[in-house]
C-alpha cells in the first residue's frame, strides 16, 4: 500500500460496524462511538475517564487504530502510553495529544503536493 | 370452564393435561388418562388438537450443561433504545444464537432486554460491542453478568391453580 492511500485510509469515516464504541466496562455503552480519528479526538475530550482507562488497558485503541485505520505508526504510541500505565484526567490529556498530533501530521502530508 | 382461543375449545381437562405435560413431558397417554380417568385415546386427542392449534409450542430437554462440560455465563443486558427503533431492534437480537431471549419494556424510556450467554467475559463483551452496539437506535448499554442462579423455571398451570383454589377458599 502506497503511503498516500494509507493516510487516506486513517483519515477516512468507517462503516458503522467497523466504528469505535466506547465502554466504561464488560457490556456497559456509553453510548458514544467514532466513526473516523477526528471524531475519535472529539470523543477524548468529553468521554467518562474510566471509558478511555478501560480500553486502553484491554488494548482495544491500539487494536482499533491499527486494524481499522491501517495507522501502526499511532498505535505504537498508544501502546507505549498504555505501558506508562498513566490513568485518570493524566491519561485523556496525553491520549489527545497523541492523537491531535498524529491527526495533524496525517492531513498535513495527504495535502503536501506529491 | 370453557374458554376459546381462535375459535378453539380449551377446557378444564386440556388445562390439566397441559399441567402433567409441564411436569413431566415425556407422560405417557395411559399415564396421564390413568391419573384423570379418562380414556388414553381422548387423552391423545387432546394432545394432537393442542399441538395443531399451538397451545403446546415444542417439547424440549432441559439440559445440565455444566454436566457435559459446556461452561457458559449468562447476562442480562439492557438497552436504551430510540422508540422508534426499539422493535427494529428486538428483531435484529433474535436472529443471534446466543441471546436467548429478547423483550421490550417502557418507563421512564424505552429498554429492549436481552438474556446473553457467551463462553467468558472476553467473548461477552465482544458479542455486544460488535453485534448490539451497531445496531442503529442502540443509545446506551447495561449489562448484568448473572454470579449466581437462585431459581429458573417456566411458569406452571399448577401455581395459578394453586392461587385460584386460595382465592375461592377465602
Amino acid at each position: 500500500m502506497s503511503l498516500a492511500v494509507s493516510y487516506s485510509k486513517a483519515l477516512r469515516s468507517v462503516l458503522r460496524e467497523e466504528a469505535f464504541y466506547f465502554f466504561t466496562s464488560i457490556g456497559n455503552y456509553t453510548g458514544q462511538s467514532a466513526s473516523s480519528l477526528e471524531e475519535f479526538l472529539q470523543k477524548i475530550k468529553d468521554i467518562d475517564v474510566k471509558s478511555l482507562e478501560f480500553h486502553l488497558f484491554r488494548e482495544d485503541f491500539e487494536k482499533w487504530t491499527a486494524l481499522t485505520l491501517g495507522d501502526n505508526r499511532l498505535a505504537d504510541e498508544i501502546r507505549n502510553l498504555r505501558a506508562q500505565k498513566v490513568v485518570g484526567n493524566a491519561l485523556r490529556d496525553r491520549l489527545y495529544f497523541i492523537v491531535s498530533r498524529r491527526l495533524k501530521d496525517l492531513k498535513s502530508t495527504s495535502l503536501s503536493p506529491k | 370452564m370453557k374458554s376459546k382461543s381462535h375459535a378453539i375449545t380449551f377446557d378444564d381437562l386440556d388445562r390439566q393435561i397441559l399441567r402433567f405435560l409441564q411436569e413431566n413431558a415425556k407422560s405417557t397417554y395411559s399415564e396421564i388418562g390413568n391419573r384423570l380417568d379418562v380414556a388414553h385415546s381422548t387423552v391423545y386427542d387432546r394432545i394432537q388438537k393442542m399441538e395443531e392449534h399451538g397451545f403446546i409450542k415444542k417439547y424440549e430437554a432441559l439440559v445440565d450443561l455444566e454436566k457435559i462440560g459446556v461452561s457458559l455465563i449468562t447476562a442480562q443486558v439492557n438497552i436504551t433504545a430510540d422508540p422508534k427503533e426499539a422493535e427494529n431492534i428486538a428483531r435484529k437480537l433474535t436472529k443471534f444464537g446466543q441471546v436467548l431471549e429478547v423483550s421490550t419494556s417502557f418507563s421512564e424510556e424505552f429498554v429492549v432486554l436481552a438474556k446473553v450467554v457467551a463462553r467468558d467475559q472476553a467473548e461477552l463483551h465482544s458479542f455486544i460491542a460488535k453485534s448490539i452496539a451497531p445496531i442503529p437506535g442502540v443509545l446506551k448499554i447495561r449489562t448484568a453478568v448473572v454470579t449466581k442462579k437462585y431459581k429458573e423455571e417456566r411458569f406452571s398451570l399448577a401455581v395459578e391453580e394453586n392461587a385460584a383454589k386460595k382465592r375461592n377458599s377465602l
